[in-house]
C-alpha cells in the first residue's frame, strides 16, 4: 500500500490553542482509519448487507434508521436506507467485503483515500458542532453509535457518535483541510488540544 | 422551512433541493402523444394551498421523497420515501418518543 499522507499536515499544530487558560474543553485527532467503506444494498437486500457487516466486523447492527456502533477499532453506522459506512484501523476492509457482498446483494465503494476522519471529543465536543451543523446533538437524540449525514456550508459530512462526549466526522479529503481549520477556529472560544 | 425527512428526522430546507412538481406523469419514452408530452413538460397547477412536490433531502441521505407542502403557509403535512416506503429503513421509534 501506497504511504497516506494527511490532508491537515501543514495546518495541524499539536499542542493547546485558543482560551484554554481555564482548561482545555476540546480534543482534535485525526484518527486516519485504515479503511474507510461505503456499502450499499439493492432494495430488499439490506438484512442481507447486514449479516454481511456482521461477519466481516463481528458488529451487529442495531435496527433503524441512522443505527450503528463501535467497538474501538472497527465501526459501522447507517446514513441513508440501506446505506452503510464502515471502517477499519487496519486495512482491507473493501477485500474482505468483496466476497460476502455479492453483486445481487449491493456494493462495496473502497474511500479510504477519498475522507479524512476527524475526531472532537471533549465536554464542549456538542457546543461546538451545534455551530456547524443544524441537528440536534443532544445525547437522548444522538445516542452513541448513531450515525448523521449532514452538511457544513454545502461541504457533505457523516458523524458518528462513538462516546458521549465524542463525534467522529467523516468530510472529502479534498476539503477536510477547510473543515479542519474552521473547527479549530470554532473551538478557540472553549481552548482546544491537538493530538 | 424544516422538511422531516422519513430516515433523518427534522432537517432545515437547506439540505434539500426541489425536483420538481409531483403531479406530473411521464409518457411513456416511445409515446409519440405530443400532448401528453406537452402536458408533462409545461402544464402545472400552481395551487394556493396543498401541493405535491418532489424534493432531494441532498445534503443528508440523498433519498427523493413525495412532500405535500402548502404554498401559502409552506406547512409540510405529509413526507415519505418516492421509492417505496422503506420500512425497514424508518426512523427509529424509541428516538421518537423519549
Amino acid at each position: 500500500m501506497a504511504e497516506r499522507q494527511s490532508p491537515l499536515e501543514p495546518e495541524l499544530h499539536v499542542g493547546s490553542h485558543g482560551n484554554f487558560e481555564h482548561g482545555v474543553e476540546i480534543l482534535l485527532t485525526e484518527t486516519r482509519p485504515g479503511s474507510i467503506v461505503q456499502l450499499a444494498a439493492w432494495p430488499g437486500e439490506e438484512k442481507k448487507l447486514i449479516a454481511a457487516i456482521r461477519g466481516v466486523t463481528g458488529l451487529a447492527l442495531p435496527d433503524g434508521a441512522g443505527g450503528g456502533l463501535s467497538d474501538g477499532v472497527k465501526s459501522v453506522f447507517g446514513f441513508a436506507p440501506g446505506k452503510f459506512t464502515v471502517t477499519d484501523e487496519a486495512e482491507g476492509l473493501a477485500a474482505a467485503f468483496a466476497k460476502p457482498v455479492t453483486p445481487a446483494i449491493g456494493t462495496v465503494t473502497d474511500l479510504s483515500h477519498g475522507r479524512t476522519a476527524i475526531r472532537i471529543a471533549g465536554p464542549k465536543a456538542e457546543w461546538v458542532l451545534s455551530k456547524f451543523f443544524a441537528i440536534d446533538f443532544a445525547l437522548p437524540a444522538f445516542p452513541v453509535g448513531a450515525g448523521r449525514s449532514t452538511t457544513h456550508h454545502d461541504v457533505f459530512a457523516q458523524i458518528q457518535r462513538t462516546g458521549t462526549d465524542q463525534f467522529d466526522i467523516y468530510v472529502f479529503r479534498s476539503f477536510a483541510r477547510s473543515f479542519w481549520e474552521a473547527l479549530c477556529h470554532a473551538s478557540e472560544e472553549v481552548g482546544y488540544e491537538v493530538q | 422551512m424544516l422538511i422531516t425527512c422519513p430516515y433523518c428526522g427534522p432537517r432545515d430546507v437547506i439540505e434539500f433541493t426541489y425536483q420538481g412538481d409531483g403531479n406530473r406523469e411521464r409518457p411513456d419514452p416511445a409515446s409519440q402523444n405530443f400532448e401528453a408530452w406537452n402536458a408533462y413538460v409545461y402544464d402545472r397547477l400552481n395551487p394556493a394551498g396543498d401541493h405535491n412536490e418532489i424534493w432531494q433531502h441532498s445534503g443528508g441521505c440523498r433519498a427523493h421523497l413525495r412532500v405535500v407542502r402548502n404554498t401559502l403557509t409552506h406547512e409540510i403535512s405529509s413526507v415519505a420515501f418516492v421509492r417505496g416506503d422503506h420500512s425497514s429503513a424508518a426512523r427509529r421509534k424509541a428516538e421518537d418518543k423519549p
